[in-house]
This record gives C-alpha cells, structure tokens and sequence, in this order.
C-alpha cells in the first residue's frame, strides 16, 4: 500500500499518495496547473516556471511539476500574486516567440498558444525578440528556432529518453536556445529521425517535412497511378489526428477517407507485415538451424528485427557492431513499395514509372528510409513519400471530411488483406508475438496454444519511468519434422522499445549479463504507437489506448497468424516462390553501413 | 596580473588571515611551523560525529553568502547511507568585488585543505574536489602544489596519519560563468556538464555529484574548520557578539580612501569597517553595495547597523560574500544599475524563464534610462519583473540579481526618473 499525505490546496483539504507531485495533487481536485516544460514522459526539469505554486515556509515560489507533496503542506496554487507571477513568466515567454500564428502548423492546437488564451494574453510590454535563424530543413525533422521557447523537452527526448545525442543546448543567458550538437545542420548529426522531439515540442518550433504538397499533385495528375498504404498502427490513430478520441480505430474508415481523397489503389502495409513475419521468420529458423544443428560458429545470432527505420540509424550508428545480427529484411513498407512497382503492377498492367508509391506512416523516420538509396530494387524509387499520420490528419481536414462519418470500405487486393499478426506490428512487442505465432507452429507442428503471448506486451516501465526491455523464454517440448535438433531448447526472446532502452539492452549484452536468440527492437517509446509522426500530445496513456484500441482489432480477427494470409500464399505462388528466395532476396532484403557516430 | 589584496585589520586580531603574508604559501614546512594540521591530527582522534558537534556547537556558518550553518549541512551528509560521499570546496569566487578566497588560497593554501581534509573525514567523503575559478591562475597553481605537498606527507591519500581514513583531493578549474558558484551548478559541472543550478530539493548534502551525498562547502568557511577544532566550540563562540560567532574576511572596494581586505568579528557596522579599517569614504557617501553584485543597497542610515545575522535578518538583507563597495555621491545610479544589470544579463545561465528573459529586459530598461528615454511605467515594469524573478526564479542567481534594483527603486526612485 503506498503511503497517502493530507495536504491543503487552496484552502481545500485532500488526501493524496505521499509520492505525487503538487500538480498532480492539485488534478485530483479538478485544478490543472499550467505547464510547458513539464511533460509526462520526460524528467521534469522545472525550467519554465509557469507551474510555480505558493508552498507555506518556503521563501520562493516552488516548481508543482516536481515539487513532492508532504503531510500538513499547506499549497496555493492560484493567488493572485501566483497568477500575476505567471502571467509574466508567460509574457516574458511570448517576447521571444514569433507570433506569426496563424501561420503556424501548431494554428489552434499549440500548448503555448493555449495558455496564452487561458491567461487571457492581450498585449505585451516587451519587443518581440524571437531567435531569428535559417530553418533548418536539412532533414525530414524542420527545426524553426523562432518559435522554440527553451522548454528543452526535444533536448531531454533525444538524449534521455532515445540517447540519440543529435538536439543540445546553444548559448547561455537569453541567448540560450534548443540547437543541436554543435549547431549542425540536423542531416551532419547524430539525429535517427525518430521525431520524438517533435512529440513532445509544445509550440511549431519542430515538425515533420511536410510532403503533402507532392502527393495532392500526383492525386491531381491523371497520368499518374497513385498507390497509397498505411501502417499498421494508423488506423488507431488517424482518428486523434482528426478531433477524435484516443484509441478510435476503424480500418475501413480509413481506407475509405483514403478513396475520397482521390488515391487510386487503396492498399495495406499490414500485407506486407504478415510477409516480413515469413521472411524474417525462415531467416530466423535458417540461422538457428545452422548455428544449432551444423555447429556454425560464424551465424550472428540473437536475430534482431529490421522494420523501424529509427532504429536502423541508431544501430548503424551506435551499435555497428551488431551490424551483421539485423535481420536482412527491408521493413514492411520498403517491401510493400517494391512489390507495388513490380508485382503489382504486372499484375494490373500498369507502368511502373507511372505509379507513384505513398505510405501513410506514424513515423518520420520512414521519410528518411524511403530516400535510402538502396531502396530502388524494383528499379525505381519503391516507395515515393511517406506521410505521417498528421499530414494525413491535415489533408482530411483540408477536404473537410468528418472522419467519424465516413463510410467503411475494404482495402483494395492484391496487397489488402492481413491478418491480426500484421495488426499488432504497431505495438511494442507485436513483431515478436506475431513471430512467434508463426515459428512456434513451423517448429513444433502444432497450433499455438495461446494466441496472446502477453510477456512481451506492455511498455516495461520501472519506478522511475525509465524504460526497460522485455524478456521471455520459450522451451520446445515437441518438434516437426525436420526440427528435431530444437527439442528442449529453450529459445530467449527480448523486446525493447525506444533507442535508450535498446542501448541499454546492447551494453548488457556486450557486458555479457544477458544473451537471446531473437529481439525485438523499436525506435519510439510504446512502439508505433507512439511513433514520431503520431498525432500530439502523446502520453504514456494516450500510448496505452492506440495500444489497446490496436490488440482489440487482432482479437477480433479471424486470422491472426501471418501464415494463413491467403494473400500470402498467392504472392508466393505466383511470384515469390517461396521464403527467401532468389527473387525475395532480390526485392524484399537490404544491407546496412555503420555510420560515425562522432557527429 | 598579480592581485595583492592589502590587509587593513590587525595582525592580532587575525585567525583566517594569521599565516596570509606572513608564510611562504608555497612551503607546508612553513605551515607545520606555524601549527598547522594539529587540527586535523587532534580530529582523526576524534569520533567524526564529535567533530561535526564540535563544528555544530561553535555555530559556524557557511561564508560563501547564504549564512547556513556549517554542522547542520554536514548532518545531512555524515546521516545519508551511500557507497561513496564527496566533498567539494566551493573556490569558484565571481561575486564582483569578492577576493576573500584568493586571498585564502593563495596566503595560506594548507589552511584550506586542512579544512578539507576535517570536514571529509567528519561526514565520511573519501574523495573530494577544490572547484576552482578558472581565472585564479596563481590560485589553481598554489593549491595544486599544495595538495602534492600534502599527499607527500601523508594528510591526503591513504591511511591519513596512520588513521585508517583515505582521502583523495583534487582541483577542478571553473570555466568562467558565474553561476557555478551555485553548489549545484558547480556540482554540473564538475560531471562536464553545462553549469546550471539544478532543481531543489534533493538537496546536494543527499543527492550531490554523480547522485550520491556531497558537501559543498566556500573556502573561507572550510578556512575556519581547522582553529576550531584546534581550539574548541568554546573558543570560537566567544569571538564576537552571541549569534554570530568567529570572525568574517570583510573588502573593501569603490570609492574608500584604503580599498583592501578586513578580518573583523561580526559587532561592527558597515560604518565601522569604512571608517576605521578604509580611512574614510573618498567623498560624500551616496550608498554601499554590500556581498557583490546581487547585494543590497546599504544607504547611510543602515550603515550603522552592526553586521550580526539578527540584525541582517531584521533588516531583511544580507552580507553575502562580505564585499562593501562603497559609492560617493558622484557615482550616478543609472549607470550603476546599468553595470549591475549587463553583468547579470551576461552571466544568466539562460535555464529559468525569469532570470534568461528577465536579466536581458532588466538590462533593456536601463539602457533606456542611459540614454533619457526611461519612463515611470518603465520603473513600474522594472519593478513588477524584479519581484517575478525574485519569487519565481530556479536558483539564487535570478532570486538574488534584483535586490539592488529593488533598492534602488526604494531610495532612488527620483534620480533615475531624472536621469
């Protein structure tokens, strides 16, 4: 049982666990204290002072974000004298941020803008002083620092929470300001495109490249063929990006909004999930076949996953080393654009030059995997442009379609059908669970016993909120033919998500505290979930329910493992062969390159 | 530059400052010969909670500006289970007008070490830091010598005298921003981070360097640890007036017919200091400037209050570093202010809205009275931001930087409106 104190907020006497902070005393009765440095998923920093509440005895105004409760504390949180504090705080903070709002990405849904309406801001005594620097567009994260207003949450998102060390501080006194290592352009840094830093910004001052611009024209372009497909996790969170609640999920909706928006073939990157799970599934079982059975010294194993590009450029940066464990597999939308332009379109009979390759992603990062220039195998660019889940967002709202109200379609075929396996690729966990759905049968032969493999669910966050990885341990008791080398061992598994927590997870692997034959990784906290290109805010509950929204969609399907998708079985039959094969190699597996990680 | 702070007081009325001038700094033979580390020998046969009794019961104080007594801080520390403790001497000396501790360190060097060394055995630190601003060029050097010389004789380093306390001392050299004489920002940026204050609470004496339990104590406070240990709580309760015990290094500074530095127990009023020890104001007297450049207005009138903490407290000021700069009726106070408020703007670490933002407009506003374009609703501004950043702001540096235009708003109002 946790400890409670009683406390006095405003005269109001409360009872609170003796661990909470004044601010999260003061919600319980209603009272959200203002905040803008403070931020769920990060270290409070208590740098903004907006949040600062009276505390009897103490001299000076305390920070609530993380200013611990005690027994007999008497708090005011809203004395005149603490508002007109704050007021100035906030004007102080609004002369140096550009007030060119209305032309803003962040118009009406800015925390800053919100605040200044809640304190009912109407002029200012101070000139207008923004920190006027060229925007830095060098990478698919566009960094405006005249509307940075010095809150560091992109600062403690990329080095604390991803250890990715691209973002730091420049300047001291009021020339500070949010820059990044060195003050390079962001492409010259360490940056993995994760766009966590964007999650969390409370103003305009980081967003995605937005490419929406190219993909009205191809709409609008009868000479061109448009195929878009979406990310598994989208369908539980384009609905956020359009006024709705978090955990709205509806997969046909969205592929209806997509029709109406004019994209001509509506298909799902949950096809190619299913055909990674049998790609890297036969890799999988290929390289434990022959560091088991043949005794071959020099096969990498643990096998590590390959879908998240964020996590790519971390691990070629951070973690070359483990270069020759990533699984060879090109993520699900690489392999989906390089079947577009090929398989599909023979199928269709259409031109490949013609078609133009769209992926609606949660995910920045997937702007930068798109441009690698190893992903041309079907000849062309395979896939075109990727759209976040916001730039979707926006391109809905500009047809002002009410997404709630639009009509369920199904996806388009050939690469429209999936299976639950190919759902829960959007949670952290969900790659390896939907694996295992389909290497436990191949091995053993028989039916998985229990669908839901829930010890790599979850985002394994300790006291602290740091997060940790994820580990299980399966025994094979009976084999298939051809498995007999398998019975008895005992096969380890560990999932991470963010890159902090898979550093963490490689530097005890290196220290040789723990071993695996199979992990998991995903670039952003939560998984796809809590993807960089996610609609904002984001939470760690708001996290939990695109989570749980995306597990209910798997429970309710009737093929859930990635090997019965008839889909699947078609492409092989009538233009894979098989798993990993000449022609699978040829489009659907990539290579990678370390990179210096002294940037 | 070789700075020689002049000695005003008298030689006989000296504890911090007994060896300074006298002993070559450079020499521990010299400081053996004058008495020095019997303190430490008479303390490692002492039970180490005795000796932070013996440091509670004298009712010593930090002297770095924030007057928290010494033994209670070390409680704090000596009570918090951890697997390693440190100690850090606070030498990153910015306050304007502030030379005490150079004084300290470049005089008589062992004394502070000797310190040192009491105080890490008293709360079971077996490491420790001299955070060292980076400009004392000679003082980095002496210290640096002196802990060699120290180690060689066996009052640093391993089974200290025999006594089975280890003890490693080591200099770290500031880079120059004033607000890493906040303990917590020195403790940043020790760990090579960027020198800004952290949050409070944890409070360093629990949670310091590399998260584990530290005490960051100033020179001249550490300066004081080994006479009285030598001498006893009793001895050093009985110098000065009840409340406010031992002795304070006191400077003078500005427009005073003798600019130099004073030891002097705490019954003397600012008056006192100025007249008998500076020869005078050179000039008439407009206002002191006492504890550096975020320190209170002193007009005539409060110059003859003596300097006890009782009194301090009453009048709602504070000595701070214990620098009295001294300004004659010549001295305009926009342009004073104007001094002060650039130096903040410039030193601001940036961490805090109040103190980033609020320096630089402080700094803005005086720039407008500089050049006779100041209105009253300018001061009304000025003085509405300052109470903010005195409330609002995350360390002392924000908290403390507006005092002098809150007083000069109170005395001055007039002359700056004028201006």
């Amino acid at each position: 049982m946790t400890n409670r104190v009683k406390l006095s907020i405003d005269g109001m006497q409360i009872e609170v666990p003796a661990d909470f902070t004044i601010m999260q005393a003061a919600k319980t009765v209603g009272i959200e204290i203002p905040a803008l440095c403070w931020h769920n998923d990060l270290r409070e920093e208590g740098n903004c002072r907006v949040c600062v509440v009276e505390v009897e005895g103490q001299p000076t105004y305390q920070p609530s974000c993380a200013y611990k409760v005690a027994d007999g504390m008497k708090v005011k949180v809203n004395s005149p004298e603490l508002l007109r504090a704050r007021k100035m705080v906030l004007e102080l903070i609004l002369s140096r941020h550009n007030m060119d709002c209305l032309n803003c990405e962040r118009n009406t849904h800015c925390e800053l803008q919100t605040l200044a309406d809640k304190y009912g801001m109407r002029n200012n005594r101070f000139e207008n002083e923004p920190e006027w620097r060229a925007i830095d567009n060098s990478s698919v994260v566009v960094r405006d620092t005249s509307k940075c207003i010095n809150c560091g949450r992109c600062i403690r998102a990329c080095n604390e929470v991803q250890t990715a060390y691209a973002l730091d501080w420049d300047g001291r006194g009021h020339q500070k300001i949010a820059s990044t290592t060195a003050n390079k352009p962001l492409a010259d840094t360490t940056c993995i495109n994760c766009g966590q830093c964007i999650n969390v910004c409370p103003t305009g001052a980081l967003m995605e490249r937005d490419d929406t611009g190219k993909v009205w024209e191809w709409i609008n372009d009868p000479e061109i063929h448009t195929v878009v497909q979406t990310a598994p996790a989208i369908r539980a969170s384009v609905g956020e990006a359009c006024g709705l609640q978090p955990g709205y999920l509806s997969a046909g909706k969205l592929a209806g909004v997509l029709k109406m928006l004019g994209f001509d073939r509506v298909m799902d990157t949950n096809f190619t999930a299913d055909l990674t799970i049998l790609e890297e599934g036969t890799e999988f079982l290929t390289r434990v076949t022959k560091a088991v059975k043949d005794g071959d010294k020099s096969v990498a194993l643990p096998l590590i996953t390959s879908c998240s590009p964020g996590w790519i450029k971390f691990m070629e940066t951070f973690e070359a080393d483990f270069i020759p464990n990533i699984s060879s597999c090109k993520s699900p939308q690489q392999m989906f654009g390089a079947l577009a332009k090929t398989y599909y379109a023979e199928k269709a009979k259409i031109d490949p030059s013609k078609i133009r390759v769209i992926s609606i992603m949660p995910c920045t990062a997937k702007k930068f995997e798109c441009d690698r220039p190893e992903m041309c195998d079907s000849g062309y660019q395979d896939v075109d442009v990727v759209l976040t889940t916001r730039e979707l967002g926006r391109m809905i709202k500009l047809h002002g379609i009410n997404f709630d109200m639009v009509k369920e379609v199904k996806w388009d075929d050939p690469m429209g059908i999936s299976t639950g396996a190919a759902d829960i690729f959007a949670n952290t966990g969900g790659v390896m669970e939907a694996a295992l759905r389909t290497v436990y049968e191949l091995v053993t032969g028989d039916p998985i016993p229990t669908m839901n493999f829930t010890p790599v669910r979850g985002f394994g966050l300790d006291d602290h909120g740091t997060i940790t990885a994820k580990e299980a341990a399966i025994t094979i008791e009976k084999t298939a033919k051809g498995y007999e080398f398998l019975k008895g061992v005992t096969v380890k598994v560990a999932v991470a998500h963010s890159t902090g927590a898979a550093r963490r997870l490689f530097d005890a692997m290196r220290k040789g505290e723990k071993s695996f034959h199979f992990i998991e990784i995903m670039g952003c906290p939560g998984g796809c979930v809590g993807g960089g290109g996610q609609p904002r805010p984001t939470s760690w509950k708001i996290k939990a329910e695109r989570a749980a929204a995306i597990y209910k969609e798997d429970d309710s399907r009737e093929l859930r493992k990635s090997h019965v998708n008839p889909g699947i079985t078609q492409i092989y039959a009538e233009f894979l062969e098989k798993p990993n094969s000449h022609k699978a190699h040829e489009l659907l597996h990539t290579h990678y390159h370390a990179r210096d990680s002294i940037r | 530059m070789n700075y020689n702070a002049k000695i005003l007081s008298a030689d006989k009325d000296h504890v911090l400052l007994k060896n300074v001038g006298k002993i070559d700094p450079m020499s521990i033979d010299a400081y053996l010969k004058a008495g020095g580390y019997e303190g430490l020998k008479k303390a490692l046969a002492m039970d180490p909670k005795k000796v932070i009794d013996e440091v509670s019961d004298s009712g010593l104080r930090g002297r770095g500006g924030a007057n928290f007594p010494t033994g209670r801080k070390w409680t704090f520390t000596a009570g918090a289970k951890a697997d390693q403790k440190y100690i850090i001497c606070n030498a990153d000396e910015g306050e304007p007008g502030t030379v005490k501790d150079r004084v300290l360190m470049e005089g008589d060097p062992h004394q502070m070490i000797e310190g040192i060394v009491i105080g890490a055995y008293a709360i079971g630190a077996t490491k420790g830091f001299v955070y060292i601003r980076g400009e004392y060029r000679k003082s980095i050097a002496t210290i640096t010598k002196a802990i060699a010389d120290a180690e060689k004789k066996n009052f640093l380093g391993k089974g200290i005298l025999g006594s089975k306390f280890d003890f490693e001392l080591r200099v770290v050299e500031g880079g120059g921003a004033y607000v890493c004489g906040d303990e917590t920002a020195l403790i940043e940026s020790i760990e090579g981070k960027r020198g800004e204050p952290r949050m409070k609470p944890p409070f360093p004496p629990v949670v310091g360097l590399w998260g584990k339990p530290t005490i960051v104590n100033n020179v001249e406070t550490l300066a004081n640890v080994p006479h009285i240990i030598k001498n006893g709580a009793a001895w050093f309760t009985k110098k000065g007036p009840a409340g406010s015990p031992g002795t304070k290094i006191f400077m003078l500074v500005g427009d005073v017919n003798e600019p130099g530095v004073v030891e002097t127990t705490f019954d003397h009023t600012p008056k006192d200091i100025v007249e008998k020890f500076g020869k005078g104001v050179d000039g008439g007297f407009k206002f002191a400037q006492i504890g550096g450049s975020s320190g209170n207005l002193f007009t005539a009138d409060m110059m003859t209050n003596p300097m006890t903490y009782e009194r301090m407290a009453e009048m709602k000021v504070s000595y701070g570093t214990g620098s009295i700069f001294v300004a004659n009726e010549t001295r305009n106070v926009v342009e004073f202010l104007s001094t002060v408020a650039e130096f903040f703007e410039h030193e601001s670490c940036g961490k805090c809205t109040p103190c980033r933002e609020g320096t630089h407009r402080i700094s803005q506003i005086m720039e407008k009275f500089e050049f006779g374009e100041g209105t009253i609703s300018d001061l009304d501004l000025l003085e509405e931001l300052a109470l903010v950043m005195k409330k609002a702001s995350l360390c002392g540096c924000g908290q403390a930087c507006v005092n002098p235009f809150l007083d000069a708003l109170k005395n001055f109002k007039g002359e700056i409106l004028a201006n």
